[in-house]
């Protein structure tokens, strides 16, 4: 066929439709990609989702030891006041014993109040509280535990509970986000 | 099939349309006269058996479409709606959940029929490996089908499957996020679950298409592994021998299939997901579907996130190797003493798994399934290629003719004494 001549003499010398072919492919090439990426980028979150609403919560009902949970963007966050016992056994661990090292004051704004997002880094389930080896969570999924500063501690989950962005706005409360 | 077509259109109107469009001669020579070795057994009728569950899973799925709603605050209450409200609603629903179980208890016995008879080997790999991938897209649809009804177990397997993808080094998260269509399961993950249960069984039907035209260029394989060498002594024409028995076989399968959905609709399914889905509260244990209960073992056997995922994916993907992996010509199990022992153990490990899956991953559950992933990986790697490599295969039987011949004179002989 002329088709295979054609190429031949491509690699020879460039003609005029050697580039035509070339500059037509690479414009249907972006074309192409144009037309896939709505396609794609359609199941991203869309604006709604996106619109994050923030989150209020009024820390003065929580008592010590208690542990409450607010929804946040679709998750939960634990919002727990952790006892004088807690907050010593979360100071006090040495930082070789974490599989993903960070001190527990980073962890806090106070040490009074702990507050992480209450999704299993391993797959997404919900710890609960107050269970495990380290009392702090234990995550019924597949066996990960918490420390009472929300650090892993054993089992699949690779990280510790994330803390989201949040401030004090009074003594007694905090706005999530 | 081979050389040209046997079917001669006898009416005006068969020849008119023969002219144009070949189908009834394409019908004939595949579903009519098309040789299947005469020595085939029961496990071949699982082909048909299975071809008759995917159909019965798009009729189902297509009416109870007519009454579900995919909105996360409807989808609950329309399955209630759909069992106590709509004609025959409830018979539908447990007919499509039922029926999902059937499909997979039917491919897996397919699969290891596969596996003991060698039928993945030259030259049937490209059938094999398309058997696989219609396999993957059962459980994808499977999956998919499972979180629609928005119960507890919906919500969080959907959970569980999405995050998988956030194991994936660096962009991991934000497969997760765009699977998800946000940042946990939600309105929008129900909506486009619900298109996609919806779209998937569809190409599944396309799949499948390929995998009969593979089957049909190859031929069957058949349970000595030797392929037919005479057309007229070794097969018979499809229908009425195959039909019938493909027939009946699937008649037996109804009758489970019967069973378990007017008197035992339940006993595969879970209570939990007969309370509505609440991102607040995981349930207290959380176990898939039974059909994938041995690869859950091997996800929860790995201490490693990412590895535990690999693991799980590498295990649904490696019987797609096996033609490459068990390279002996022998194909036939009969002939392979050490492969035949190899088999069954691993069809008991698979059992295993699937039961380790449904217990709590602790203590001795979680060593023992650790032990059984293991030898999982083995009996693929190792084992199968060191057995192609040095077992001592019995002689097979120079054609199918002759094995039938050999065996019929074993009934005589009994029947003389
Ligand atoms: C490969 C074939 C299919 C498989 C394996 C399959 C599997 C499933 C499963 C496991 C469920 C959950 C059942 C339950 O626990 O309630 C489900 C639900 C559902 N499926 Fe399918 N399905 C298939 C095809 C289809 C098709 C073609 C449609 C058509 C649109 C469909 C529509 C639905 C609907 C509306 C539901 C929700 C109602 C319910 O949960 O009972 N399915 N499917
Ligand atoms: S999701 Fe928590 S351990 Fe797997």
């Amino acid at each position: 066929m002329e088709g295979s001549r054609v190429s031949d003499e491509t690699i020879a010398e460039p003609k005029r439709r050697d580039i035509l072919f070339i500059a037509t492919g690479a414009m249907a090439a972006v074309a192409a990609g144009a037309a896939v990426w709505p396609l794609l980028e359609q199941m991203n979150p869309d604006a709604s989702t996106l619109a994050l609403a923030s989150t209020e919560v009024d820390l003065s009902a929580i008592v010590p030891g208690q542990i409450v949970t607010v929804k946040w963007r679709g998750k939960p966050v634990f919002v727990r006041h952790r006892t004088a016992l807690e907050i010593a056994a979360a100071e006090n661990t040495p930082l070789t014993d974490l599989p993903d090292p960070e001190t527990d004051a980073k962890r806090v704004k106070k040490p009074e109040w702990l507050v992480v997002i209450g999704v299993c880094t391993h797959l997404g389930c919900i710890p609960l509280g107050h269970e495990g080896d380290f009392d702090g969570w234990f995550c019924p999924c597949h066996g990960s535990t918490y420390d009472t500063s929300g650090r892993i501690r054993s089992g699949p989950a690779p990280s510790n509970l994330e803390v989201p962005a949040y401030a004090f706005l009074t003594d007694t409360k905090i706005k999530i986000g | 099939m081979s050389g040209p077509s046997k079917y001669t259109p006898k009416s005006p109107f068969a020849r008119w349309l023969e002219r144009r469009l070949p189908i009834l001669s394409f019908m004939h020579d595949s579903f009519v006269a098309y040789p299947t070795p005469k020595n085939l057994n029961y496990m071949w009728t699982f082909g048909a058996i299975l071809s008759f569950m995917l159909i019965a899973q798009i009729v189902t799925g297509v009416v109870l479409a007519m009454h579900y709603t995919p909105e996360t605050s409807l989808a609950f209450d329309s399955i209630e709606h759909i069992m106590r409200d709509v004609n025959w609603g409830m018979f539908l629903r447990y007919a499509h959940a039922n029926g999902a179980s059937m499909f997979f208890l039917a491919v897996y016995l397919h699969i290891f029929k596969g596996m003991y008879y060698g039928s993945y080997k030259e030259p049937r790999e490209l059938l094999w490996i398309l058997g696989i991938v219609i396999f993957l897209a059962m459980m994808a649809t499977g999956f998919l089908g499972y979180v629609l009804p928005w119960g507890q177990m919906s919500f969080w397997a959907a959970t569980v499957i999405t995050n998988l993808f956030s194991a994936i080094p660096v962009v991991g998260n934000s497969i997760t996020t765009w699977l998800l269509g946000g940042y946990s399961v939600d309105n929008p993950t129900l909506n486009r679950f619900y298109a996609l249960h919806y779209l998937l069984p569809f190409v599944l039907v396309a799949i499948v298409a390929m995998h009969v035209w593979a089957l049909h260029v190859t031929g069957q394989n058949n349970p000595t592994g030797v392929e037919v060498k005479d057309e007229e002594k070794e097969t018979v024409p499809f229908t009425p021998y195959a039909t019938l028995k493909d027939a009946f076989g699937i008649g037996v399968f109804l009758v489970l299939f019967a069973w378990l959905t007017f008197f035992a609709p339940n006993y595969l399914g879970h209570p939990d997901n007969y309370i509505e889905a609440n991102p607040l509260v995981t349930p207290a244990h959380i176990v898939p579907e039974w059909y994938f209960l041995p690869f859950y073992a091997i996800l929860r056997a790995i201490p490693n996130k990412l590895l535990g995922v690999i693991a799980l994916f590498s295990a649904v993907i490696i019987p797609a190797a096996l033609p490459w992996l068990d390279f002996s010509k022998v194909k036939s199990a009969r002939y392979r003493p050490w492969f035949a022992k190899a088999f069954w153990v691993f069809v008991a490990v698979g059992v295993g798994l699937g039961y380790l899956g449904s217990q709590p991953a602790e203590g001795g559950f979680l060593i023992a399934a650790r032990v059984l992933t293991a030898y999982y990986f083995f009996h693929f790697l190792v084992l199968l290629p060191v057995l192609a490599k040095f077992e001592m295969t019995r002689p097979e039987p120079a054609s199918i003719a002759a094995s039938v011949a050999a065996a019929n004179a074993v009934v005589e002989d009994a029947a003389h004494v």
